[in-house]
């Protein structure tokens, strides 16, 4: 994955400074609240979003079931219709394939749609270092590559920014990278977007190279599906002569049939729209009408190890509508940059340590940035079971060494458990000397109990209140 | 061995648990969802399509054949466009009654030549009622993809009800995946500042959507 994210602290510590960070948590509520409103409003328009989401949840199901026959007639259709497929195992081998291929037009300038596998992939830092610009068009990856900042969202990864930050950014910086912004710009949304309009149109202009990604394949027909709402896609769509798609493995749906499921479920979860303003297909290349060249790039990165697990591999029929971020009280408090990853939020939590293991502190920390409190599955549209694949990923991590103190308590746990006089003996204890309890754990309990209360101890155990009622029943029976 | 031989590879291996009686793909997805939502006449298919277009900023009219002309004389006029782009497909006399220089897409313009482009007329492939949404397929009445983008303003023809389709199943039905294919739903627009929409940044940032009657 991404350079950008190396070093990253594990999610408490990165959690810690974000929620003390009274802008940022302003930002992100005020968004996610608005949005989950709406959302729930689009979604009671379809008297049978149950059964199209059991649709999209098996059709994604059952591609990954039988990816290979899939991505195999994926490949013949796309070069059937002049296009050109190439395969990567790994991050480094697609951002070598794009780079050479930008390399063989002579162009050092590439537009960009947004792609969260380019994102994953760190593409844009690989172009640099061959000497190629690599422009993003989606207005708020602009803000966040304008503003040398991280993605916070999977649909707007500059949630975290509000509109004076935003003016701010384009005041300060888009002088540097082309056309600066007007005069007297103020903080109006509108006036924000007409800035970043004028600043890019001088790019999509002249660009002979884009680089998009894919939010569906159709592995019957061969067709592309680009889903998005400012007309940045279809400039770098159609304008260039050259278009590099870099799409994950499992996008690709086996039929042109398809489509109608996750037409109806994706705008309607991603930004609560009956319709996205639009959407562009393509199938290989058409003369006279878009680029002349157009390749493929489907990307493992990963995948494939999900894959392999069968309760997480559930994450992989993600259709990155952000649904599941907009829902979550953890994310709403902590920030997307917590997640130490291009994918925050619950799937985040699920996804990023699959792909990348969970060898990393941040990875390893991931599977319990989670209340289990079960939001994000109702509203995911392919009935991902986060918390199922949260808690799988947990007994995982707890298996991994690093977690000794962990297994060394719950083993004594269990020895107490097994031996009731021992159990008896130490809830005793406890009890009796519960004024002297302090609020956090010492020693190594110190990292569990930082971010909870210690529940207060009760004056006697369950086990000896009901020895006592038991007793005084007796007694009173023989009155 | 090459990437895709080993991507493969791995993608069998992943899979051994999958066992060779898994269902296909005809039973393994259930199609318990409608082909379209409640029963409407095709009349109230337009009005729904009208009503979904307005509610995301497009601006819809209504008019017969006869007074075509007129209409779009008036749209252009209003916008103060000079320069129009009419795809082949679409009969000259339309801007008859406009003041405009008529440009077609023959010569392929480049981008920079359709920036100078004030408006473009077009037809479109189908258009759905229950989304709002316009399904343009690069025909011969709506030029190339690149025309009804650059250009900041655009002007869409519907046959109506002939064009007009209740649902997206239902536009899917009549599209062919072989063709270059925009959907527009309402103006180009972004989410992006807080989450909430504005209207307005690359593609058109007006969109007349006219409703002829057959």
């Amino acid at each position: 994955m991404s350079g950008t994210f190396l070093g990253m602290p594990a999610f408490p510590e990165a959690a810690r400074t974000s929620v003390h960070n009274p802008t940022l948590r302003a930002n992100i509520r005020h968004a996610t609240h608005t949005i989950r409103t709406k959302r729930a409003a689009a979604v009671a328009e379809l008297d049978d979003w149950a059964e199209l989401r059991e649709a999209g949840k098996q059709i994604k199901e059952h591609t990954l079931r039988h990816l290979d026959r899939y991505l195999v007639q994926l490949e013949e259709a796309v070069t059937a219709a002049g296009g050109t497929v190439h395969w990567a195992a790994d991050a480094d081998e697609a951002n070598r394939i794009v780079t050479e291929l930008v390399r063989a037009t002579g162009e050092s300038e590439v537009v960009k749609v947004k792609s969260m596998a380019t994102q994953e992939i760190g593409l844009n830092e690989a172009l640099e270092a061959a000497g190629i610009a690599a422009y993003e068009t989606d207005l708020a990856e602009l803000i966040v590559q304008l503003g040398e900042d991280r993605p916070s969202h999977i649909l707007v990864p500059a949630i975290h920014r509000n509109r004076g930050e935003i003016r701010d950014i384009f005041r300060r910086e888009m002088g540097r990278w082309g056309r600066a912004a007007p005069d007297g710009l103020s903080d109006e949304p509108a006036q924000l977007a007409e800035a970043a309009r004028l600043h890019l149109r001088e790019k999509f202009l002249r660009a002979k190279v884009a680089v998009s990604g894919a939010n569906f394949m159709v592995a019957e027909t061969g067709t592309l599906v680009v889903v998005e709402s400012e007309g940045n896609g279809r400039m770098c769509l159609t304008l260039p002569e050259t278009l590099i798609s870099v799409a994950g493995i499992e996008k690709v749906v086996p039929t042109w049939r398809d489509l109608e499921v996750f037409l109806q479920t994706l705008p309607r979860s991603s930004t609560a729209e009956r319709m996205n303003p639009y959407t562009s297909m393509w199938t290989g290349t058409t003369p006279g009408d878009g680029p002349r060249n157009f390749h493929l790039v489907l990307l493992d990165n990963g995948r494939t190890d999900t894959l392999a697990d069968e309760v997480g591999r559930q994450a992989l029929r993600c259709i990155r509508c952000s649904a599941c971020l907009n829902v979550c009280p953890v994310y709403e408090r902590a920030g997307g940059h917590a997640y130490g990853s291009v994918y925050p939020g619950p799937i985040g939590a699920i996804l990023s340590p699959q792909l990348r293991g969970t060898q990393s502190e941040i990875d390893a920390s991931l599977p319990y940035a989670s209340s289990l409190c079960g939001a994000c599955y109702d509203v995911c549209p392919v009935a991902i079971d986060i918390p199922e694949v949260l808690v799988h990923l947990r007994e995982q991590v707890a298996e991994q060494p690093g977690h000794r103190l962990e297994r060394a308590a719950m083993g004594a746990a269990a020895k107490a458990f097994d031996h009731p006089s021992v159990l008896a003996a130490g809830q005793r204890l406890a009890s009796l000397t519960r004024r002297l309890h302090p609020s956090k754990l010492p020693g190594p309990g110190r990292a569990w109990s930082e971010s909870r209360d210690l529940p207060a101890f009760p004056a006697e155990s369950f086990r000896t209140w009901f020895k006592r009622q038991e007793r005084r029943k007796r007694e009173e029976g023989t009155r | 061995m090459s990437s895709r031989a080993l991507v493969l590879d791995r993608i069998r291996r992943a899979l051994s648990d999958v066992p060779a009686t898994d269902p296909p793909y005809d039973q393994a997805v259930p199609r318990d969802y409608v082909r379209e939502h409640g029963a409407r006449t095709p009349a109230q298919n337009v009005d729904l399509l009208a009503e979904n277009l307005a509610d995301y900023r497009a601006h819809v009219h209504r008019c017969g054949p006869e007074g075509l002309a007129e209409l779009l004389a008036r749209l252009l006029d209003e916008r103060e466009a000079r320069r129009v782009l009419l795809p082949a497909g679409l009969p000259r006399e339309l801007l008859d009654a406009a003041a405009v220089e008529v440009l077609d897409d023959k010569t392929g313009l480049t981008a920079q030549e359709l920036d100078g482009v004030d408006s473009v007329v077009t037809g479109c492939a189908v258009a759905v009622a229950e989304t709002g949404t316009l399904v343009l397929d690069a025909g011969a009445d709506q030029g190339t993809r690149r025309g009804t983008l650059v250009p900041d303003h655009h002007i869409c023809l519907v046959r109506v009800p002939d064009q007009v389709v209740a649902s997206v199943p239902r536009a899917l039905e009549l599209l062919a995946p072989t063709r270059p294919l925009t959907w527009i739903s309402g103006p180009s627009a972004t989410s992006d500042i807080e989450l909430d929409r504005v209207e307005g940044v690359h593609g058109p940032r007006r969109l007349d959507v006219v409703l002829v009657r057959g």
